[in-house]
């Protein structure tokens, strides 16, 4: 999808609306896959690829390009889906994920056009998106790096010590998002390790933090716009969306369970009849205005 | 007497060459800068280098995000904390995708020696041999480390340099060419071959010079590349010779010992003798007498040379 002008937030939602659709059609061909953080990524992941980052389709290793690091690897179904819709591959190869072959893995490496580094093992991506900063800080470049975390490999280690490198080194290029779903694969974050205040905890790391819904596009893109306009704030950002995992599919909606399994035939086609009336329903809205 | 300096010297006088040369050559430092000799480097090129703290994981992480943005990192710490601390970073984040990032492990094998088990690496080669796209590198002098250090750098893929603590006599001269797969031969002789590397190697000269001495010959292989081996050299030795003993700093589990062994198995004849730490943790004592306790000795390398030469 080429963008000639920024869309606007009724546009955004439309777009989140079609990459839920998206995964949801990528993981029940694929038989296997990660509905739920995908589907609570969404709102976030349609805003950024579509009316913040600044990126070339045609020239996907671009080296002014922003860079963009799904730490939570496994919901790359999502961002598989935004590249598609931008035009970093066909469309069509949405449909070969996970499939031998494909550069859709099952976690995402760079041999996607548009990856720009390997995610999977949870806890990782957080210090690469340090390294492309630093890079892009003593390179004088313009572009900036944007990171997407789960609430739950927020648990690992290797998290606090990128973030304490991302303070030292005044990482103002660098906009981490956390996508607060309070699900992980054993049960709540809050029963199986309680996080806390992740958003206290990233300002005491130094970091400038805005707690936003993450599903509210007004809000998304409210706070896209105060990040932009403190680029040179010598801080990292951290942007903590509190969102619902599942979040466009009601049976999926908070529920554990949906985090790694597909749909069954039944499933998904309850799924995706839902996610078509909201398309309706979006539809509407704008012919209301 | 030769000369003597530590290998990690000889890459704190080859990183800061190299950085001069070209800015997209990054030092990052883990708290460790001083026993790495990266700061002459820090000195003089503050914008090409970085301090992460105590803080191993990340680093690995950082270099490989550097790496995707055209710079040339080179991480630089004890080989222990590298190999087994960063180990996932190092699999996901740099095999994986083969970035030019580059790990220097220093105080390599038992060179930790008074610092006790804790320190000591003797499996660091072990564990990242079986990483995809990693290359293994350990020189055996000043000046191997100098242009191997440089060959890194030029090398598209990930590579681990390691390094020792002690000063080492100097084998080599400026003019030695080094290159990246491809082992050198000291000495030539019939009775058998001996395979070492890094500080070993001076063992391995004195052993093969004890031995002519006493009538054997050798040839001495230097096998600075541990990964890929050097295969024809291998597969050489048994055709002219039959007989091969290794020797190395390090558990004799996946290292180089073993690396031979599985050419020389596959080949399906000749015999090896494999000179190494046995499966077991080190302690705190002298270097020599740590190197003694496991057999990695002068008197152990000719004893086994004669023992394969019993008929």
């Amino acid at each position: 999808m080429k963008i000639d002008k920024k869309p606007t937030v009724h546009e955004l939602k439309v777009i989140a609306n079609d990459l839920r659709k998206k995964v949801v059609t990528m993981i029940y061909e694929a038989r296997s896959g990660h509905p739920g953080g995908s589907l609570s990524a969404a709102d976030y992941v349609a805003a950024v690829y579509f009316r913040e980052m600044i990126i070339d389709p045609e020239n996907p290793k671009w080296e002014d390009r922003d860079r963009f690091v799904l730490s939570k690897g496994h919901v790359c179904p999502v961002q598989y889906a935004a590249l598609a819709k931008r035009g970093f591959f066909d469309e069509k190869l949405l449909h070969t994920l996970r499939q031998e072959g494909s550069f859709l893995q099952g976690h995402p490496n760079m041999e996607c056009p548009g990856i720009d580094i390997p995610t999977g093992s949870l806890g990782q991506g957080l210090a690469c998106a340090v390294g492309m900063a630093i890079a892009g800080k003593r390179d004088e470049k313009k572009y900036r790096v944007f990171v997407v975390l789960g609430d739950g490999e927020c648990q690992e280690g290797e998290i606090w010590e990128a973030a304490q490198t991302a303070n030292k080194y005044e990482l103002d290029n660098l906009i981490v998002f956390v996508d607060n779903n309070h699900l992980q694969i054993d049960g709540t974050t809050d029963e199986i390790m309680p996080n806390l205040d992740l958003g206290k905890k990233f300002e005491a790391f130094g970091f400038e933090v805005y707690n936003i819904d993450g599903h509210n596009m007004e809000q998304i893109v409210r706070t896209l716009d105060t990040v932009r306009l403190r680029r040179k704030s010598c801080r990292p950002k951290c942007i903590v969306g509190q969102t619902i995992k599942g979040r466009g599919v009601l049976f999926m909606e908070n529920i554990g369970g949906w985090h790694g399994v597909a749909p069954k035939q039944d499933e998904f086609e309850e799924a995706m009849q839902e996610l078509e009336e909201m398309e309706q329903i979006l539809k509407m809205e704008v012919n209301d205005r | 007497m030769s000369e003597m300096i530590a290998t990690r010297d000889g890459f704190g006088d080859e990183i800061l060459e190299l950085g001069r040369e070209n800015k997209n050559i990054y030092v990052i430092d883990v708290d460790l800068g001083k026993s790495c000799k990266t700061q002459t480097f820090l000195k003089e090129l503050p914008k090409q280098h970085i301090n992460v703290g105590i803080a191993e994981q990340n680093a690995a992480g950082i270099a490989a995000g550097l790496a995707t943005c055209g710079k040339i990192p080179f991480v630089a710490t004890f080989a222990i904390f590298e190999s087994l601390r960063m180990l996932e970073m190092i699999r996901q984040e740099v095999c994986y995708p083969n970035l030019n990032v580059n790990f220097i492990g220093s105080h390599g094998g038992f060179t930790s020696a008074s610092d006790g088990a804790s320190h000591q690496s003797i499996e660091d080669m072990g564990v990242l041999r079986c990483l995809p796209n990693m290359t293994i590198i350990m020189p055996s002098d000043y000046w191997g480390t100098r242009r191997l250090v440089r060959a890194a750098a030029d090398l598209n893929g990930p590579v681990f340099i390691r390094l020792t603590r002690e000063k080492v006599d100097v084998i080599y001269d400026e003019n030695t060419r080094f290159e990246i797969g491809k082992s050198i031969q000291l000495r030539e002789g019939s009775d058998a071959a001996i395979i070492a590397n890094g500080d070993t190697v001076r063992l391995a000269l004195k052993a093969a010079d004890e031995l002519t001495k006493q009538g054997f010959s050798v040839r001495l292989i230097d096998m600075h590349t541990v990964k890929p081996l050097d295969i024809d050299a291998v597969v050489k030795s048994v055709d002219d010779i039959g007989k091969i003993v290794t020797v190395e700093d390090h558990t004799i589990i996946n290292g180089l010992g073993s690396a031979v062994c599985e050419v020389v198995a596959e080949m399906g004849r000749g015999k090896v003798k494999r000179i190494g730490v046995p499966d077991k943790f080190g302690e705190s004592a002298t270097y020599e007498r740590l190197l003694e306790k496991s057999g990695i000795t002068v008197e152990n390398i000719c004893e086994q040379v004669k023992r394969l030469n019993v008929k």
